[in-house]
C-alpha cells in the first residue's frame, strides 16, 4: 500500500482548542479595560501597552533564539499578554526605560528562567511589577490623574484611593460609581471595574477560566473587610470601596487566574482565592503598602504546588 | 539590656544545643563504615545494575553478605570486585564479563514500513498499542526507551537502519536496557574472547513464511544451523533459533549457513576469501579460519547467501 | 432538566452522518475469518478442524474459561484452515479461516420475523441460554454476557440499566437498531430483567435521539417496568459507571462493581442478541456496523456477518475515499486505529469509521500550561496531567495514590488539551503498569 494509513492511540479527534486560543480570548478580554484606559490617560497609557508589548515579545524571542536555542514561540500571545498586563500594572507615565527593565525582568526572571511558559512558578507580569515597584518605588507609586489625554511622562500626578485610605484621609474619596467606572488615579488597566468585569464575563462564556478563584477573592475581601468596617467605621473603609480600588480586579480575574501558576482544582482554586483575599487584605489594612493584591497574588503562587498536592479534584464514587 | 539580650540568646543556644546532642545520642544510627568504604569505590551510577536499590543498597548487601559470591557490580566489573574485596577481607567471584545485544536486524531497509505511528515515541505506549510500523511484531521499535533507560550513554538509535546498537566500549551490562524493552529484544550476553560473539539477531516467532514477508532478514526456523552446530548450541523454539552463550564455542558454522544472514558475529577477524554479507553485520560475513581461542577448525568452502 | 452524570465531560462535534439510514444486510464473503478472541477473558477453543462443514449458527469454538464466549459460525460452508491471522492490533492471533458455500442456517434458528413475546423459561435457562449463543457486551468493552448476568455472592441487582447513549460521535448502529427492532429490543429487556430477578429497567438514550425516545417511549407502555429516560449528550456517558451515576445518582467507588451500585448495566444492542437468542434460538454472529466517515461517500448501517473483512464493508459504503489518513474500529474517541482494512468485523466492531489524512495527524505537543482543563473534564475526577507526569517519572506509587487505576480511557483529556499533549498514552500505560503492581501485590 502506496497510502500508509496512521495508526495511533485513541483518542482520533481532538477539541480544536490551543494555547494561542486562549492566550488571545484572555487578550480580548482584556479589551474593554484597555478603552477605559485609553479614556482616562490617552497617550500615555497607548505608549506604555505599546512599549511593555514590544518590549516582552522582544526579550521572549531574543532569548529563546539565542540563549535557549530553540524555535521561538512568541507567536503563541504569551509574551503579548504578558506585556499588557505588565503595562496594566503600571502608572502611564512611567518612562520607556523603565518599561524595558520590567519587560526584562518579567520575560527573562519571571518565565524564561523557569524554562518558558508552562514551567513558571511565579506570574511573569506580576514578576516584572514587583521587580519595579521595588526598584523604582518614586516612579511606581506616583500615579497621573485622569483625564490628561495628550500627556504622557509629563502629567501631573495625584493620590489613589488606596493611599488616601492609607493615610486615613477617607473625606476626600472619590464616590463608589465614580470607581466603579474609572474616575479615578490608578494604574492603568485597573481603574475600571466594570470593564474587567466584563472581561471575567467573557472569559467564563468563552470558558477561559472558571469562576472559583475570582469569586473566592471577592467574597474573602468583601466579608474580611467587612468584618473591620463594622468594627471601625472611621478607620476601616467599607468593603465595596476594597473591593472596586486598586488592583483588586485587575489581579483576581487577570493575574490570579494565570493557568500557570494557579491551583488545577476547584477546591485547590477556593483555597488559593480565599489565601489572595486575605493577604491582600493584610497587607492593605495592616501593611505599609497601601496595595498588597501583586504581594498576596505572589505568595499565593509561590504555594500553588502545595495546595495542587494537597487538594485534589473531586474524585469520582469518593475516597 | 544588651545583657538582657546576651543571656536570654546564650541560654536559648545553650538549651538547643544540649537538645540537639542529646536526641543525636539518643536517635543515633550505628553503621558499620566499611559500608561507606565500599560505597566509595562503586561507581555511584545508581543504575540497579547489581539487583540492588543503588550503589548504597549494594554495598550495605557486599557487607552484609558473608562471601561476595553471585555478587556483582557489572558496571565497575572486576577491577571494583576486587577493590571490595579487599576492604572486606573477602574472596571475590570472578564474573564473566556481559555485554547488552540487540537481536533484531530488521532494519528499514530489510522490514519495510506498513503503516505509520503518530503516537508518542515510546516503545512502552507503541507496543501496547499495537504491533508495530512493520509486519514483524517482534523486532526492535526504534522509539529507543532502551536509550532513555542507558546512564552510561552506551545504546543509541542508528537513524539509518531505525534500531539501536550498543557501543560495546561503554556498556556495563547493567541491564536497564533490557528491563526498558518492552519486546525483550535486548539480552545480556557473554562479551566472549577479544568481544567476539555470535548470536541470532532475530526473535520472531511467525512461522517462517510470514517472518520472512515480514522482514527480509528475520529468522525463519529452518534449523540449518542447529543442524550445523556441533555443540548442541543452538535450540530451534517456536519457529526461531537461539544460540546458547554459554555452549558456544564460537565456530561461525551457524553464521555461513543462515539463508537469511539473521546470525551474526561480531569482532571476528575478516575471514580470507571476501564474500558479500547478506546484510550488515558488524563484522563482514566471511569464509575463512577463525582464529578465536577455543574455536575448532572449519571448513572453508560454505555458502553464505543461500538464495 | 435532563439528567446526567455529575463530575466532566465532554461533547464532541457530534457527527451522526449516518444517522437515519436503513440498516442494510451485507452479503456474506467469500472467506471469512473468524478469531477466536472477541471478547474480553480467556481465548475460545476451537471444536472444528480444518475441512469440516460448518453451517450458520454452527459452533465452532466453545468458551475457553469462566470469562469466556462461544463462538458461532457467521456462514455456511468448509474451514479452511485455522491459523493465526491479523487483528485489529497488528499482532497475530489464532482464527479460524472459513471459505463460504451457500447459505444454509442451522434449522433450530427460527428466522421468522414474527416477534415471540411469551418466554416461559426460569433465569438460569436464560443465562444458560444467553452464554451458548456466546452474547458478549455489543457496546465495544465485550464482556461475556453471562458473567455479568450472574451477581457475586451477597450481591443484589436492584435494576437493568440499558446503554441506549450511543456516545460516540459518528456511530449510529444503535440508534438504528433502536428505530427498527424497538419491539424486539424491549422483549430483549424484560428477559434481562427476569434473567436477574429484578422488576424495574431504565433505558438511558441521549437527547440527540428524539425520534429513538419516542418510538421507543411508546412502545414501553406495554411493558411493564420498562422506563426510558432522555439524557443531556454528554461524552462519555456510555461509561458504565458515568451512566449508573446519570440514572440513578449512586457513584460507583473505585475498584467496585457496577453491581455494588445494584445496577447491571447492559448495551441495547446486548438487549437485542439476547431476544434473538432466546426466543429465535439465533446465536451471535453478525451485528449492525455503522460505516462512516465526512470523506464516505455512503455512510451507511450495515448488518454484517462476522469475520467479514473490513474492506468489504466500506466498498458497501461506497468504497475507500482518495486522502484516508486513518481507519477506526469504533468511534473517534474510544476507537482503535486499525493497521490495515483486511481485518475483519468482530463482536465488538460497533463502527468502521474513515478518517481523512488532514483529521488523522496529531499536532505537535507543547509544554502543559496547567490550564486544568483536562480536570475539568475528566468524568472520573482525576488530574490528568498530573498523571502523565507521574507516568513519565514513573512513580508508580503516586500515581496509584491519585488513582490512575480509575481511568476509564475516555480521552476526553487529550480531547481537551489545548497544548496537544497526549495524556491518555501515558496514562493508559501507567494505569497498565499500576494495575500489574496492584495484581501482584494481590496474589
Amino acid at each position: 500500500m502506496e497510502n500508509k494509513l496512521y495508526v495511533s492511540p485513541s483518542p482520533h479527534i481532538h477539541g480544536g482548542d490551543s494555547i494561542s486560543k486562549n492566550m488571545y480570548g484572555v487578550l480580548i478580554a482584556l479589551v474593554p479595560a484597555f478603552l477605559v484606559s485609553l479614556y482616562c490617560f490617552g497617550l500615555g497609557a497607548l505608549i506604555v501597552t505599546a512599549a511593555a508589548v514590544v518590549f516582552c515579545v522582544l526579550f521572549e524571542y531574543l532569548i529563546q533564539k539565542f540563549l535557549m536555542k530553540k524555535e521561538p514561540t512568541i507567536c503563541d500571545g504569551s509574551a503579548i499578554l504578558t506585556g499588557v498586563l505588565l503595562a496594566f500594572n503600571v502608572p502611564s507615565n512611567l518612562p520607556i526605560w523603565i518599561i524595558a527593565i520590567g519587560s526584562l525582568a518579567a520575560i527573562g526572571i519571571g518565565k524564561m528562567s523557569f524554562g518558558g511558559l508552562g514551567n513558571n512558578i511565579f506570574n511573569p507580569a506580576l514578576t516584572g511589577r514587583i521587580f519595579l515597584l521595588i526598584s523604582f518605588p518614586a516612579q511606581m507609586t506616583t500615579w497621573p490623574e485622569v483625564g490628561q489625554l495628550t500627556t504622557y511622562a509629563d502629567a501631573t500626578t495625584g493620590a489613589t484611593v488606596l493611599s488616601l485610605l492609607n493615610e486615613g484621609a477617607l473625606d476626600k474619596m472619590p464616590t463608589l460609581c465614580d470607581m466603579f467606572l474609572g474616575k479615578m488615579g490608578g494604574s492603568l488597566g485597573e481603574v475600571s471595574a466594570l470593564a474587567l468585569l466584563l472581561g471575567m464575563v467573557y472569559m467564563l462564556w468563552k470558558k477561559i477560566i472558571t469562576w472559583h478563584i475570582p469569586v473566592s477573592i471577592f467574597a474573602t475581601v468583601f466579608v474580611f473587610t467587612g468584618i473591620m468596617h463594622l468594627v471601625n467605621p472611621a478607620q476601616y473603609a467599607s468593603p465595596l470601596v476594597h473591593l472596586l480600588s486598586g488592583g483588586l480586579m485587575l489581579g483576581a480575574i487577570f493575574m490570579a487566574t494565570d493557568y500557570v501558576t494557579s491551583p488545577m482544582s476547584k477546591s485547590g482554586m477556593i483555597v488559593y482565592g480565599i489565601g489572595i483575599g486575605i493577604l491582600t487584605t493584610v497587607i492593605r489594612l495592616f501593611g505599609s503598602y497601601p496595595e498588597g493584591m501583586s504581594f498576596a497574588i505572589f505568595i499565593m503562587n509561590g504555594v500553588t504546588p502545595l495546595i495542587n498536592s494537597y487538594m485534589k479534584p473531586k474524585h469520582f464514587g469518593g475516597k | 539590656m544588651i545583657l538582657i539580650a546576651v543571656i536570654s540568646l546564650g541560654a536559648i543556644g545553650a538549651i538547643g544545643a544540649a537538645l540537639l546532642y542529646a536526641t543525636s545520642k539518643k536517635f543515633e544510627v550505628i553503621e558499620d563504615p566499611r559500608i561507606g568504604q565500599v560505597q566509595e569505590v562503586l561507581p555511584g551510577a545508581n543504575c540497579g545494575g547489581c539487583g540492588y536499590p543503588g550503589c548504597g543498597g549494594f554495598a550495605a548487601a557486599c557487607v552484609k553478605a558473608d562471601s561476595l559470591d553471585g555478587m556483582l557490580c557489572p558496571v565497575g566489573g572486576a577491577p571494583v570486585m576486587g577493590q571490595i574485596a579487599t576492604i572486606l577481607g573477602k574472596e571475590v567471584a570472578s564474573a564473566e564479563p556481559m555485554v547488552a545485544v540487540v537481536r533484531c536486524n530488521g532494519t528499514c531497509a530489510a522490514r519495510p514500513r506498513n503503516n505509520q505511528y503518530d503516537g508518542v515515541k515510546s516503545c512502552a505506549i507503541a507496543s501496547t498499542l499495537y504491533g508495530g510500523e512493520t509486519g514483524c511484531t517482534f523486532g526492535c521499535l526504534g522509539y529507543g526507551d532502551c536509550v532513555a533507560a542507558c546512564n552510561f550513554d552506551a545504546i543509541h538509535v542508528n537513524p539509518e537502519t531505525g534500531l539501536v546498537e550498543v557501543d560495546e566500549e561503554k556498556c556495563t551490562s547493567c541491564g536497564a536496557c533490557v528491563k526498558a524493552c518492552p519486546k525483550n529484544v535486548i539480552e545480556l550476553r557473554k562479551k566472549g574472547p577479544k568481544s567476539r560473539r555470535v548470536f541470532v539477531s532475530c526473535i520472531n516467532k511467525d512461522k517462517g513464511a510470514v517472518a520472512r514477508k515480514a522482514c527480509a532478514n528475520a529468522c525463519i526456523g529452518c534449523g540449518k544451523c542447529a543442524k550445523e552446530c556441533a555443540f548442541e548450541a543452538i535450540t530451534v523454539e517456536n519457529n526461531v533459533a537461539y544460540i546458547d552463550f554459554t555452549k558456544c564455542r564460537l565456530c561461525r558454522k551457524c553464521v555461513a549457513v543462515c539463508p537469511t544472514g539473521a546470525i551474526h558475529e561480531l569482532n571476528f577477524p575478516p575471514r580470507k576469501e571476501a564474500a558479500p554479507a547478506a546484510t550488515k553485520p558488524a563484522a563482514p560475513v566471511t569464509d575463512a579460519t577463525p582464529k578465536a581461542a577455543e574455536a575448532p577448525k572449519v571448513e572453508t568452502k560454505e555458502e553464505t547467501n543461500q538464495k | 432538566m435532563l439528567r446526567t452524570f455529575r463530575i466532566g465531560g465532554i461533547h464532541p462535534p457530534e457527527n451522526k452522518l449516518s444517522a437515519g439510514k436503513k440498516i442494510t444486510a451485507l452479503a456474506a464473503p467469500k472467506q471469512v475469518i473468524i478469531p477466536l478472541s472477541q471478547h474480553i477473558g480467556a481465548p475460545a477453543q476451537a471444536v472444528v478442524k480444518k475441512g469440516d462443514l460448518v453451517k450458520v449458527g454452527t459452533l465452532i469454538a466453545k468458551a475457553g474459561g469462566f470469562v469466556s464466549a462461544n463462538i458461532h459460525s457467521s456462514v455456511s460452508g468448509k474451514v479452511n484452515k485455522i491459523d493465526n491471522a491479523l487483528d485489529a492490533s497488528g499482532y497475530r492471533r489464532p482464527a479460524i479461516y472459513i471459505d463460504v458455500e451457500g447459505d444454509e442456517w442451522e434449522e433450530t434458528i427460527d428466522r421468522s420475523e414474527t416477534l415471540v413475546k411469551d418466554c416461559t423459561l426460569s433465569s438460569k435457562e436464560i443465562v444458560d441460554k444467553i452464554a451458548a449463543a456466546g452474547i458478549v457486551g455489543l457496546g465495544g468493552a465485550t464482556f461475556p454476557t453471562q458473567v455479568k448476568l450472574m451477581p457475586p455472592p451477597g450481591s443484589k441487582a436492584e435494576i437493568i440499566i440499558i446503554n441506549a447513549v450511543e456516545c460516540e460521535p459518528y456511530l449510529t448502529s444503535d440508534h438504528s437498531l433502536m428505530m427498527e427492532k424497538g419491539e424486539q429490543i424491549l422483549v430483549g429487556v424484560s428477559l434481562l430483567m427476569k434473567a436477574v430477578n429484578v422488576n424495574k429497567a431504565v433505558i438511558g438514550i441521549e437527547n440527540n435521539k428524539p425520534d429513538a425516545i419516542a418510538h421507543l417511549t411508546k412502545l414501553a407502555a406495554s411493558y411493564s417496568g420498562i422506563e426510558i429516560m432522555p439524557l443531556k449528550v454528554q461524552y462519555p456517558q456510555g461509561g458504565e459507571k458515568q451512566l449508573i451515576d446519570a440514572v440513578i445518582r449512586r457513584q460507583v467507588k473505585s475498584g467496585a462493581l457496577p453491581i455494588s451500585a445494584g445496577a447491571v448495566v447492559q448495551n441495547v444492542g446486548t438487549a437485542y442478541a439476547v431476544y434473538e437468542a432466546v426466543q429465535k434460538n439465533k446465536p451471535l454472529f453478525e451485528r449492525v456496523v455503522t460505516v462512516t466517515g465526512k470523506a464516505v461517500a455512503n455512510p451507511s448501517n450495515l448488518l454484517v456477518r462476522m469475520g467479514t473483512p473490513i474492506n468489504d464493508l466500506i466498498e458497501a459504503a461506497g468504497g475507500i475515499p482518495e486522502n484516508t489518513g486513518k481507519i477506526i474500529g469504533g468511534g473517534p474517541m474510544m476507537g482503535k486505529a486499525l493497521i490495515s482494512a483486511e481485518v475483519p468485523v468482530t463482536k465488538g466492531s460497533s463502527g468502521v469509521l474513515l478518517l481523512t489524512k488532514e483529521e488523522s495527524v496529531r499536532k505537535p505537543m507543547q509544554d502543559c500550561i496547567r490550564c486544568a482543563k483536562c480536570v475539568n473534564v475528566c468524568p472520573m475526577g482525576l488530574n490528568p496531567a498530573f498523571l502523565m507526569k507521574y507516568t513519565v517519572y514513573k512513580d508508580w506509587d503516586l500515581a496509584e495514590a491519585n488513582y490512575i487505576q480509575d481511568c476509564i480511557e475516555c480521552g476526553s483529556c487529550s480531547y481537551t488539551c489545548p497544548a496537544n499533549r497526549p495524556l491518555l498514552d501515558y496514562i493508559r500505560s501507567g494505569k497498565g503498569k499500576v494495575m500489574g503492581i496492584i495484581r501482584s501485590r494481590k496474589s
